[in-house]
């Protein structure tokens, strides 16, 4: 029961008073045997959810650390399948929950009845897809939450209150707050007390949800968001892919250094 | 089943959703991005029905981009083929040489109403980002064109343009680095700075809203046209052509807005088929490409079996893309127009023999690939029908790229 693992695990966290961490690379960077050996890093270093990326060339979100991935990735011949099979032997191992971010020219090219069909034979918990905003997303999100899929809509500070208030009342267990107006990677150009009080707000509507809160964190800001639900962080770890692959360094060993740094600086 | 409504126009044909039948456009976009669209979609459909608007519209499209531009006959080519009667709407004679003008000036306009200081856009042949930056500098506002680092490169004169007017060009060096890549890195430069910033989509292609006010700015073309063509028959002709080239798609649009309720006047749309023997043509039309998501809207996209856009190749910079409006991919659902494509080759071979025969008309490479589409089928036909190309650009830009394909040094 993937979805209801997700929501467990965020519980959990929740029970504990913790902030729960997640990460983001793209699956595939540089190649399979190294993703996969980066999430494995990831997982041992106390991350407590992975947001995997499934990259797509002509995204419209990602900034040039995520970009760079991504292009890494595809160029390296990383097809859908593969980013599934890392996540499979990633799951054998390892109990974090995984969730597929993703645009949604990669879900319809695969098919979408296929795509949520791996997604449980991989045991995804969770789907965030980038450029298929609510309501638009519907049809498919209730056909990810009818197989066990959790569809997390995002939210973001220009999210109007009557269309936050119908989107949380669309929503799965988990949403997903977009701290800033940017793509990923910028530099955090609000403050964390704005963040923070929008993440509030969504809370006093939907107390049962739990909410990511993503874009701009990093190992110099996450400590702001401690006490919220969760927090991701993703470019920075890409870029230190990208300069451990350039310093001919396994980017496992860095990455796996910045997630228990990003840990304890949350916890 | 399909069907076009008489009476309403195509642009407003499409669902609450923006889906036109049911399935092209739509708003597919980042969440950070549906606030300003929704603005911009209000501000629009309170625009586009104020008087004084249309009055500054058509003051500096007549004063500043020059509407209505020349209707004539192509007599030598017409001659030279024998057949069909060939007539040119030489829209290059526009400022600044092609359509993009119209879509520039409105999205300026817009930009101005909405309280707005900043104005980016994309660009591929360069065009668009040459008139958005002519009009930017007109009406004061700081302006920022993304371009693929590629075309930078191949469209040297109009980069030059754009910074004489002001504009900061920013190459784009992601991916194929020509025009899907720049509309790409627009709308990320849009989502940070959406707050401050206009954003003007350079074709008929994008989230609904942009789809709507390109083909909304572009048919002055059409709407000045029916005028001349009335003017010169007296009537509308039994048997009428229009051929245009389609890359997005905006010149086409505006070409045939004012046609689409006239069965007896049949639309063509010419794509670029590339290289001869390549199979990386930029026509998603008539090579019956897959559908897909690009840039924020559903339509027939070239792309591999992982959804991953693929690289085009054209000698025309200006149809350089992978997707194609979802107008297009509407009419050619409800087979309204009819999609082919010209090689490279035969583009070129229609610029020389235009160029030759009519002098005064000499269009750039990407009308050269309609005009290659009328010299196919002109000599087939009889002298009753009238083919209208519309020469919507002007060959000075592409004068490197022709003269080298020619064997000139320049």
């Amino acid at each position: 029961m993937s979805s209801k693992n997700l929501l467990n695990t965020f519980q959990k966290i929740g029970d504990e008073n913790r902030t729960a961490l997640l990460t983001y690379t793209v699956g595939g960077d540089p190649n399979a045997d190294i993703s996969l050996e980066i999430f494995k890093s990831i997982a041992n270093s106390g991350a407590d959810i992975i947001e995997c990326g499934l990259g797509h060339g002509a995204n419209i979100g990602d900034g040039g650390a995520i970009q760079d991935s991504t292009y890494r990735a595809l160029s390296n011949g990383i097809k859908t399948d593969d980013v599934f099979k890392i996540i499979k032997d990633f799951k054998k191992e390892f109990e974090q929950n995984i969730i597929i971010m993703t645009y949604q020219n990669k879900i319809m090219s695969y098919g979408k009845d296929n795509f949520i069909k791996k997604c449980n034979e991989s045991s995804v918990s969770g789907i965030i897809c980038v450029d298929w905003p609510w309501p638009l997303n519907l049809d498919f999100a209730n056909k990810c939450k009818a197989s066990d899929l959790t569809f997390i809509q995002l939210l973001c500070p220009t999210t109007s209150d009557d269309r936050l208030k119908s989107i949380l009342s669309d929503a799965h267990d988990v949403v997903y707050y977009i701290s800033m107006l940017s793509t990923t990677g910028q530099k955090l150009k609000v403050g964390s007390e704005e963040i923070i009080k929008k993440f509030n707000q969504i809370k006093s509507i939907s107390p049962e949800k739990k909410c990511i809160i993503g874009f701009g964190i990093t190992q110099d800001t996450i400590s702001d968001f401690k006490g919220t639900d969760a927090c991701v962080v993703g470019s920075e770890l890409c870029r230190n892919i990208t300069s451990s692959i350039n310093d001919g360094q396994n980017p496992a060993t860095k990455i796996g250094q910045i997630v228990n740094d990003l840990k304890e600086r949350l916890s | 089943m399909m069907d076009i409504k008489k009476g309403v126009p195509l642009i407003d044909q499409h669902d609450e959703n923006g889906y036109w039948g049911g399935v092209f456009g739509g708003n597919q976009i980042a969440e950070s991005l549906n606030y300003p669209i929704e603005q911009l979609t209000k501000e629009f459909e309170i625009l586009r029905h104020d008087e004084t608007f249309i009055k500054e519209r058509d003051y500096y499209f007549k004063n500043f981009i020059g509407a209505p531009t020349p209707f004539i006959k192509l007599e030598n080519l017409t001659n030279h083929l024998g057949g069909a009667q060939i007539y040119c709407k030489l829209v290059s004679k526009a400022t600044g040489g092609a359509h993009k003008a119209y879509n520039a000036v409105v999205h300026s306009l817009i930009c101005k109403r909405l309280g707005k200081t900043y104005i980016g856009g994309d660009t591929g042949a360069g065009y668009a980002g040459k008139m958005l930056s002519m009009a930017a500098a007109k009406f004061n506002l700081k302006c920022k064109i993304f371009m693929g680092a590629k075309d930078v490169e191949r469209q040297s004169i109009n980069v030059f343009s754009m910074r004489s007017y002001g504009a900061e060009v920013v190459p784009v060096h992601s991916g194929s680095q020509t025009l899907v890549d720049a509309v790409s890195e627009c709308m990320r430069w849009w989502t940070s700075e959406n707050e401050s910033s206009h954003m003007c989509v350079g074709s008929t292609v994008g989230p609904t809203i942009f789809v709507k006010i390109c083909a909304w700015s572009t048919a002055q073309i059409s709407r000045e046209m029916k005028q001349q063509v009335l003017e010169t028959f007296g009537e509308i002709p039994k048997d009428m052509k229009l051929i245009n080239c389609v890359g997005g798609g905006s010149s086409a649009m505006g070409f045939w807005n004012e046609w689409i309720d006239h069965d007896n006047v049949e639309l063509i749309g010419v794509e670029a088929g590339g290289p001869e023997g390549s199979n990386k043509h930029a026509a998603p039309l008539s090579n019956d490409s897959p559908l897909g998501v690009l840039h924020g809207a559903t339509q027939y996209v070239i792309q591999d079996d992982q959804g991953e856009i693929e690289e085009t190749d054209s000698i025309s910079a200006g149809l350089d893309y992978p997707g194609v409006s979802p107008l297009h991919c509407f009419l050619k659902e409800t087979k309204r127009a009819r999609y082919t494509s010209a090689t490279d080759e035969e583009a070129l071979e229609a610029f020389q023999l235009v160029s030759k025969n009519e002098g005064f008309v000499s269009p750039s490479l990407e009308p050269s690939h309609a005009f290659a589409e009328a010299i196919k089928i002109a000599p087939k036909l009889s002298k009753d029908t009238i083919i209208v190309v519309d020469s919507c650009g002007d060959s000075a830009k592409d004068s490197k790229i022709i003269a080298e394909r020619l064997g000139y040094k320049i």
